[in-house]
């Protein structure tokens, strides 16, 4: 069996031989699944007789199978609300990773953009709708804008990634951004839908004009130009797993362990960074209850430096403890 | 003549009935047809009913705001949720019309070629080549028409939209085409693709039924092909050329993925058929998932006013169906 080493000096690992047998079965969002598949390969590795299977259903969906029972644990974007169908007191947050959410664009002849939140919540609302706009130009002092229509691209399906999203757009823009958060929100008409990440993706990618919202792993996997965003502290910052792990530390983490990264503050902080989170339930049958804490485990140890491989962001060394501290109180 | 006695007679009587099980037989064939007919009204009311229920809670929030309503808001800012669903019976509407407007000359060329001008050889492949359309998955043609068709027409819109700028009634009809491709003009080009097979080949079945006598008289008075065509085909024809129409709209108006792919997901009444819209079916799989509540209530709301304008549509065919027949062959009929 090749052990996978921990190369991140003082933390240290669940090296314990998950030797049991039995399948773990889990649905939920997409932004964070490219990063959930490596780490289910990695885990085959040391526990061949444990089968995990995560379905990228989305953040809803994966909810309601969570809270009806279909799946051992689910991963989710977005917190728990009411008539999501998961009763309170029936499951806990295990934060697993974050991820930057790009502005990816496709613009001939731009190759560094930088976006104020003003601008960009006007530019989603269809209210900048060429590239070479005043408030655009202000933001890039010194770049020569075409003048070519801008095609904003957007989810047609429900998504975490909206969500988090919309809900940075309301914390740095409140005064512009008018369309709420949310898992769909009401995209002017004039912009175009596409289904998933990818989806949106390939909009950008093959329309010169293009801009939308993609999570990091995927925007980086198609190849696209990634915009700067203003942070809170006024610097424009880059989209970077760095700049994510800079976000995660200069957020406050609740007791649930939800913590909000979007627009947190910080000199290095990319103000778009979303967390993710898993929802395990705090009570298992003994079989289960040991499958369950030995993955999750593996993930939040030996799967972390796997994190940078696929673009994500791994969580620093307080919340990683904070979060396998979640894994001693589940009951069997 | 001698009388024979009734049972000599029933004996003497070719025995008709008693290899196909008699009476008992034609009680369980009547029974058993009353009984599928039935079945099928019975799932129709079921359908009807029970989506009716689930969405009533969206029908007493919106009232009738559901249908004239065009903003769709699950989430906004503040506020209850506003689901109008006017943008996409809008862009259903459109979609579908397109295709009609796009694929039935096509479907009644073909079935008029494979009737009446094909050379007897060339009928059997035509035909096997149309059907073969057919059995093509829609979610195929999404794909095709995603990554193949729709950036290919962007300069073919760019185009159109460059000739008719300076037509004032036209302009806006083909106006600034997206830069996806990804329009209403896509999605009616895609269901025209796929209602062709369908409508061609119950065209070509109803125009083959028309009598011989009938297109012989046209000839015989003087009548060009064309003429015949006009003169005996088509009103002997009309009633099952309508039926085929709508069962084309009806595949049009319900096609989900295909449409999902390509009419570019946005919330839009615009008379620009090159901008991307949405359609009720496209909506209802794209934002099943994520739903709950209301949300969910919403979308299934959608499928009702889907499943009703369908049954209006219909309605209204029958009824033209049925003055264009007791015009053209009387009111006995």
């Amino acid at each position: 069996m090749r052990w996978r080493h921990n190369d991140n000096g003082g933390r240290s690992g669940g090296g314990d031989t998950a030797n049991g047998s039995g399948q773990l079965k889990a649905s939920g969002a997409s932004f964070p699944d490219a990063y959930y598949q490596e780490v289910i390969s990695a885990y085959k590795e040391k526990a061949p007789d444990v089968t995990v299977t995560y379905n990228a259903v989305g953040s809803g969906t994966g909810k309601k199978e969570f809270g009806q029972g279909l799946t051992d644990f689910a991963g989710t974007d977005s917190t728990v609300k009411d008539d999501d169908g998961v009763p309170a007191g029936s499951f806990m947050y295990v934060p697993t990773v974050a991820g930057p959410i790009t502005v990816s664009y496709n613009l001939s002849g731009v190759d560094k953009l930088q976006l104020s939140p003003d601008t960009l919540a006007n530019i989603f609302q269809a209210k900048i709708t060429k590239w070479n706009d005043p408030a655009i130009a202000k933001d890039n002092q010194g770049v020569t804008l075409p003048d070519t229509s801008i095609t904003v691209a957007h989810r047609s399906d429900g998504s975490g990634t909206t969500s988090n999203f919309t809900k940075y757009l309301t914390a740095a823009a409140p005064s512009t951004w008018k369309l709420g958060s949310g898992d769909t929100v009401a995209w002017p008409s004039g912009t175009q839908g596409a289904e998933k990440n990818t989806g949106v993706a390939q909009i950008i990618k093959h329309t010169d004009g293009g801009i939308g919202y993609v999570d990091y792993s995927d925007a980086v996997e198609t190849k696209l130009s990634l915009a700067a965003i203003r942070n809170k502290d006024g610097k424009f910052v880059a989209p970077s797993l760095e700049g994510a792990t800079s976000a995660v530390a200069g957020a406050k983490v609740k007791d649930d362990l939800t913590y909000d990264p979007l627009n947190a503050s910080g000199a290095d902080a990319y103000p778009i960074t979303a967390p993710t989170y898993l929802l395990l339930k705090p009570k298992y049958d003994a079989n289960k209850a040991k499958l369950v804490s030995d993955y999750v485990r593996f993930l939040l140890t030996d799967g972390q430096p796997i994190a940078k491989d696929v673009n994500f962001a791994a969580l620093p060394s307080g919340l990683q403890q904070k979060a396998l501290a979640q894994l001693d109180k589940i009951q069997s | 003549m001698t009388t024979r006695t009734t049972q000599e007679e029933e004996a003497a009587r070719p025995a008709l009935t008693s290899k196909t099980g008699g009476v008992r037989a034609e009680r369980l064939f009547s029974w058993w047809t009353l009984a599928t007919g039935l079945l099928v009204l019975a799932v129709l009311a079921l359908i009807l009913i029970t989506t009716t229920k689930q969405a009533w809670p969206v029908f007493q929030d919106m009232g009738l705001r559901f249908i004239s309503s065009s903003t769709w808001d699950p989430n906004p800012a503040s506020g209850n949720p506003v689901f109008g669903a006017l943008a996409f019976i809008y862009g259903t509407a459109v979609s579908s019309l397109i295709a009609l407007l796009i694929g039935v000359p096509i479907s009644i060329g073909i079935a008029l070629f494979l009737t009446e001008l094909a050379p007897r050889r060339l009928r059997g492949s035509a035909v096997m080549v149309v059907d073969m359309l057919a059995a093509i998955p829609s979610v195929v043609f999404g794909l095709w028409g995603v990554l193949v068709l729709a950036p290919l027409l962007v300069p073919v819109y760019r185009w159109i939209h460059d000739v008719f700028a300076p037509v004032p009634g036209l302009k806006s009809i083909f106006g600034e085409p997206v830069g996806t491709g990804r329009s209403f003009m896509t999605a009616g080009i895609i269901l025209a693709i796929m209602i062709i097979p369908i409508v061609t080949s119950i065209s070509r079945e109803v125009m083959s039924t028309v009598p011989q006598a009938n297109k012989d008289a046209a000839f015989a008075l003087g009548a060009t092909q064309w003429e015949m065509i006009t003169g005996a085909v088509f009103p002997h024809s009309f009633g099952g050329l309508v039926g085929a129409v709508m069962l084309g709209l009806g595949r049009a108006m319900g096609e989900t993925i295909a449409v999902s792919l390509v009419i570019g997901g946005a919330t839009n009444i615009t008379p620009n058929v090159f901008a991307g819209g949405n359609s009720m079916a496209a909506v209802i799989v794209q934002q099943f998932g994520e739903s709950t509540g209301t949300f969910t209530a919403a979308l299934i709301g959608l499928g009702v006013v889907l499943f009703a304008l369908t049954v209006v549509i219909n309605v209204a065919a029958r009824v033209v169906v049925r003055r264009a027949e007791i015009r053209v062959q009387g009111a006995a009929t």
